[in-house]
Formats: C-alpha cells, structure tokens, sequence
C-alpha cells in the first residue's frame, strides 16, 4: 500500500514539474532587470518554503512522539527533516548561483538566505545527532527534543536576521518590483511550490519506509544477541 | 489496586520496555511486600538491571504501571524513602568522604547532613578517612562508602543491582550486617544477584526473569538454599 | 524551601569540584586569553577597527571558551554512575539542571571578567564607562549560552564524540542571542548608551533567556530520564 502511495506521489509529482519546466524555460519572457537567470527564483523559492514546512512538521511530529511515544511519529520527523535539510541546500545553492550571477560573488548576506543558512546547519545538527546514537528508542526521544528547539530557535533566527539586515542594510535577492511580480510571471511559482511539496512527500515516504526498516533490523539484532 | 498497592513496597503491573521495536522486558508482574526481601535472579541481559532501574525511577517503562511504596516511581516523596546502590559507587572522586555523604544527605533532606554523614562514615568503617579523597580509596573503601551513601537518609526499601559482586570480605561483612539489621526494622529489599548463596540467605522471596519474562516467582524454599542452581536449571532456559 | 536549597546544593557541589582542581576553568581562560592575544598581535587593528569588531571578537572568545566549561557539565556525572545516583534522588530534572545551570553561569562569568580587562589593556579600550550596562548584557548573553550549552550538555552525555557533538548543536543555536550580545556590546565599548535602535537587540536577549530557560526547564526530565 505505501509502495502504491510513493509511486502515485512521484508519479504527479514528475508530472507536474515537467510541465512546469516547460512553462518556466520555454512559455516565459525573461525579466527586465536580471535577464534570464530570474527564472531560478523559481526553484530558490518554492525549496525553501518546502524545507521550512518541513521542518515545522518535523517539530509537530517531535512533540507527537514525545506525547504518544509511538516511533513512526519518529520516523516522520527524521525523514522529513532529511528532505528539508536537502531542499534547503538547494534554496543556498540556488541562491549562490543568483548572487554570483548578479552581484558578482559567490556568498551574499542577504537577511532569507543567511538565515536559511542557519536552518540548515542546525538540522544537520540534528542529523549527526541522531548518527550518533544507536538505540532507537533513545535516538527519537533525544533528537526530538532537539528538534523542538531547533524549530523554536528557526523562528527567532528568521526575525532578529531580518532585524539585522534592516539595520545593516545589504545585498537583497530578490524580483519584487514594489512589492509584487508582473501578472503571469507569479503563478508558475506557486505551481512550483506544489511540485515540491510533492517530490518532497515522496521522498519522506520512501524515508520512512527506511526508518521503520532499519528499526526491524535493530531488533531482530537484539533477538539474536538475547538467544 | 491503589488500596493494595499502597500496602506492596513493589507493585510492577504489565511493565513492557522496549529498545526499539525489541522489548527488553514483556509484561512483569510483580509485588513485593513490606519487609520482604526479594532476590532477583536472571542471567545477564535478562532485564533484572533493566526492571531495577525503572523502579528507581531511572528509566520509563513503554507499557505498564508501577508503584513504589504506593506511588509512582519518580514522586519525589517515594524517592526519598529509596536507596539505590547500582554497579558503579555513585560517589564523587574528587570529594572527600565526608563531603560526599554531606551532599547526597542534603539532596535527601536529612535533618542534619553532616552529623548522619559523620555517624555513617563510622558504622562503615570509615571514620579515620573522613576527609580523604575518594580518589585516593582502595576498592573496599569505596564500596562502604557506597554503602553509607546508600543507607544514610534512612530508607524504606532498597534497591541492590549486584551488590555483593566485586565485593572484598570486609565490604560484604558490613553490608550483610547491614541488611540484616534493616531486615529486620521491617526495611523491604530488592536486590539482583549473580550471587546466590549470599543473596539467599538474607532473600525470603525469589524472582527469576529470563529473557525479559518472569519465569518464576516464590517463597525462599530451605531447596533453593541446599542447591541454589536448581532454580537456574529449571527455569533458566527457555 | 528544600526546593532552592537542593538546587543550590547541586550547584555548590559543582563549584566546590571545579574549584579543587581548577582544570576547567585553567583550561577555558587560557584559550580565551591566547585567542584575545594572538588576534591583536595578527591583525594589530587600528582603533576605528577595534570599535567595530569588538562585541564579535568577545562574545566569539566566550563562545568557544565557554564550551569548555559547558561540556564538563554533565560530563563530571559519568564517572562512578554519579549521574544515576543524582536521577535517582529526590530532585526533579530540573533541579538539577537550574542547579547545573548556576554553577556554569557562575564560572563563565568569572572567566569573562578576568578576560575583558585583558581585552581592554591590549586593545586600548576602555570599557568601563559603561559598565552598568557592560554587566547587564553580559548577564543576558551568558545566560544564553548557558542554558543552551547545559541542555545540550545533559543531551548529549552518553553519546561517543560528546567533546564534537556539543559545539555543532549550541553555536547555531546560539545565533540570534549571540547576534544581539555582539550588537549591544560593541555599542557599549565605544561608551555610548544602547539607545532606541538597540533595544530590539534587548529585547531578543531577554526572550531567547525566558524562552529557551522554559524549554529547558520543560524537557530535560525527558532528556535525563525518559
């Protein structure tokens, strides 16, 4: 059954970035200022509201498993921190590319990046974390309390950078003229956001899957041992 | 049950613990009542440290309640009328004797720590290296100071994971007397044990656990004193 | 009450251990101090540098200093099993997490105030103009690096590669009370106030503390026990 799932996910998932592809790279005009390296924004974008969505749901599924001690809700939170942690490298990396492109460097301070840069290092925090422990039960218990803080910790990252950043003003990546995007260039951002909540769901069902796998081997382990 | 339970030093009902999807412990039954003293027999790795912990309030079962002296495990009030002694000393190298006591005495509200820790470093023999560092102890030095450590704040049931291995002559003489003597003031006593002949003698319940199960559970029989490997053969494998 | 006073218990003991053999506290003022001195002589920045550099310099010297000190802390528990002896007592995780918690607050401190007089001979500032105000964000910065470093302390003493584990969980975490410290302090070197446009940085100081001091408080009974 969750076979058929993660194939159905993939499968619309593929569907759905195709076409999106098709409208980014072949359907749209490249825009005023920045040329045609603004289409990155989007994939920059819609991966890091992916990876933060992800790691609010890896805190709601801690705190699940913390009340209700059932270890799926482990296995949740571990496989979609994993997959945040990915989508928020390529939210950096994308955003690299674009402020190489622009600005000439490969880094730039810019408030959502540096902070996405924080989210990524605390979750792969939280993945060395849980390398470390081998006992199941002990690794969900220990890194979902992590996961807690790292979630609380996100939020207060996100404001006082922008705080920062509104203090010492710097380098902003961004195609918002005024506040909104021209009619027709938004909507395959959206449409995007969607594919990749979709690649993401299915690569967390795959994890999953792998999680309650390796907790099967892990007792049958200790059977073994105990005979 | 809270009725009775508050009449059982012990009461363990269906405790499951599990590492992962491997239960350690499978659904324990177990009382022991006041003034009882149980001997906890298993081979290692059977869950006879595992269910002493949880006791202690150490660890958290999966599954399953557990009341100590009739309350939960880790009720602050319970835990002051408990004394653990696990594998390790549980006392600070770089303390004196004195001053370790003094410490554990204050964290158990005892009236006047110093003068309880003064009054057990003697009844332990260790009243001449009050203020030496445990550091500097030989191994049977620190075993009684475990042991005052263990019995300075007075009480109501003890819990012993293999109390007697490693032990030196002198160290188990004290510690024999000294459950004895709380035997006898009507203290229960949970102790797991490798040591049959010793453990039996002060036990006037057994338990065995094997594989994670209560495999038997008894009156001490004068039987198990003559051939204390029987129980092992009968019950032991599975 | 018995509740405060086995929590002060808890942290007497810790500093009566670390003040017998002083390792800790050596270890983590050295590397403080040679870190402060071997910056000036590499970089030997000008005045208007110093200026702007200041906080930065100092609360990263605390930061790395002070996981010396955090990481002992529950590490002192393992040998003997003391840790059990300790969670098995009559104290809630709590308590003995405040009580960790002060101790390390109390030796962090110490290392701080010996290190800014320091800064202040080689880096000719002066830093005590304003040092009521000096004081109170160095109570708020360290206070977040304590609790932060204790928790994660407790977290990860069982685990192999403790000693690496540690830093890579608090220094992330610690980026926004770092950022504000970092703010407010390099105002403060240069002997003006924090005026309005730095409050904010006040602000996220004092609710990192109370947030991150309730989380903790909250989940370290799960932590130590289960």
């Amino acid at each position: 059954m969750r076979e058929k799932l993660i194939y159905l996910f993939s499968a619309i998932a593929a569907v759905l970035l195709a076409w999106d592809l098709y409208r980014v790279f072949m359907v749209l005009p490249d825009e005023a200022n920045q040329g045609a390296i603004y289409r990155i924004i989007y994939f920059h974008v819609p991966a890091a509201m992916t990876s933060l969505l992800g790691f609010f749901v890896a805190m709601v599924c801690s705190a699940l498993y913390l009340i209700t001690r059932n270890l799926r809700f482990d296995s949740v939170a571990a496989a979609v921190t994993e997959v945040g942690v990915v989508f928020a490298a390529v939210n950096l990396v994308t955003g690299s590319i674009w402020g190489r492109i622009i600005w000439g460097i490969w880094w730039t301070w810019d408030a959502r990046l540096t902070s996405m840069l924080v989210c990524w290092l605390l979750y792969a925090g939280y993945l060395m974390l849980r390398r470390a422990i081998d006992e199941p039960t002990q690794r969900a218990r220990l890194s979902a309390v992590l996961s807690i803080f790292a979630f609380v910790d996100v939020i207060i990252v996100w404001k006082s950078i922008e705080w920062w950043r509104t203090q010492h003003p710097g380098p902003v990546l961004s195609i918002r003229n005024g506040g909104g995007m021209a009619p027709g260039m938004e909507s395959p951002l959206w449409w995007n956001v969607l594919a990749m909540a979709l690649v993401a769901t299915s690569l967390v069902l795959l994890r999953m899957r792998q999680e309650g796998i390796r907790r099967e081997i892990d007792a049958l382990r200790r059977y073994a041992h105990a005979l | 049950m809270a009725a009775s339970a508050a009449l059982h030093a012990v009461d363990v009902h269906d405790i499951w613990k599990y590492y992962g999807d491997f239960p350690a412990l499978r659904g324990i039954e177990l009382t022991v009542e006041r003034g009882a003293c149980l001997a906890l027999l298993g081979r290692n790795g059977a869950g006879k440290t595992t269910l002493l912990r949880i006791i202690a309030g150490l660890s958290r079962p999966g599954k399953g309640t557990i009341h100590v002296l009739g309350e939960d495990a880790r009720n602050k009030l319970t835990r002051r009328r408990i004394g653990v002694l696990g594998h390790a000393i549980g006392v600070y190298e770089e303390l004196s004797a004195l001053e370790n006591l003094r410490y554990f005495g204050r964290l158990y509200g005892v009236a006047d720590p110093t003068r309880t820790a003064i009054e057990w470093l003697e009844r332990t023999g260790l009243a001449n290296v009050r203020d030496g560092l445990v550091r500097e102890f030989s191994r049977g030095m620190r075993q009684r100071l475990a042991v005052a450590r263990t019995f300075l704040h007075d009480p109501a049931l003890l819990l012993l994971d293999e109390p007697f291995t490693a032990l030196d002559d002198r160290a188990i003489a004290v510690l024999q007397s000294l459950l004895r003597q709380a035997q006898g003031e009507g203290r229960s006593i949970v102790m797991s044990t490798h040591q049959l002949r010793e453990a039996l003698e002060l036990a006037t319940d057994v338990a065995l656990i094997n594989r994670g199960k209560l495999a038997f559970r008894g009156p001490r029989t004068q039987g198990m004193l003559d051939d204390p490997a029987w129980l092992y053969r009968n019950y032991g494998e599975a | 009450m018995l509740y405060l006073r086995q929590i002060l218990a808890i942290a007497g003991k810790d500093l009566r251990s670390e003040l017998r053999s002083k390792e800790t506290v050596n270890a983590s003022l050295s590397f403080a101090l040679v870190i402060l001195l071997l910056f000036s002589f590499a970089f030997d920045p000008s005045a208007e540098t110093v200026r702007e550099i200041s906080g930065g310099l100092l609360w990263l010297v605390f930061a790395f200093a002070g996981a010396l000190v955090l990481n002992r802390s529950f590490a002192r528990e393992q040998p003997n099993d003391c840790l059990d002896a300790l969670i098995a007592s009559p104290t809630s995780g709590a308590q003995l997490f405040l009580g960790k918690c002060l101790a390390n607050f109390v030796l962090l401190m110490a290392v701080e105030m010996i290190c800014v007089p320091v800064f202040g001979i080689f880096y000719n500032v002066a830093w005590t103009r304003r040092i009521g105000w000096l004081t109170v964000v160095f109570a708020l910065g360290t206070w977040a690096l304590t609790i932060i470093g204790t928790m994660f302390s407790a977290l990860t003493v069982n685990l192999r590669l403790r000693e690496l584990m540690l830093p890579i969980l608090v220094y992330p975490m610690m980026i926004p009370a770092l950022m504000g410290a970092i703010q407010l302090t390099t105002v403060l070197m240069t002997g003006a106030p924090p005026g309005p446009e730095n409050q904010v940085w006040l602000r996220l100081l004092v609710g990192f503390d109370i947030i991150f001091t309730i989380l903790g408080v909250g989940l370290v009974e799960i932590v130590l026990v289960g």
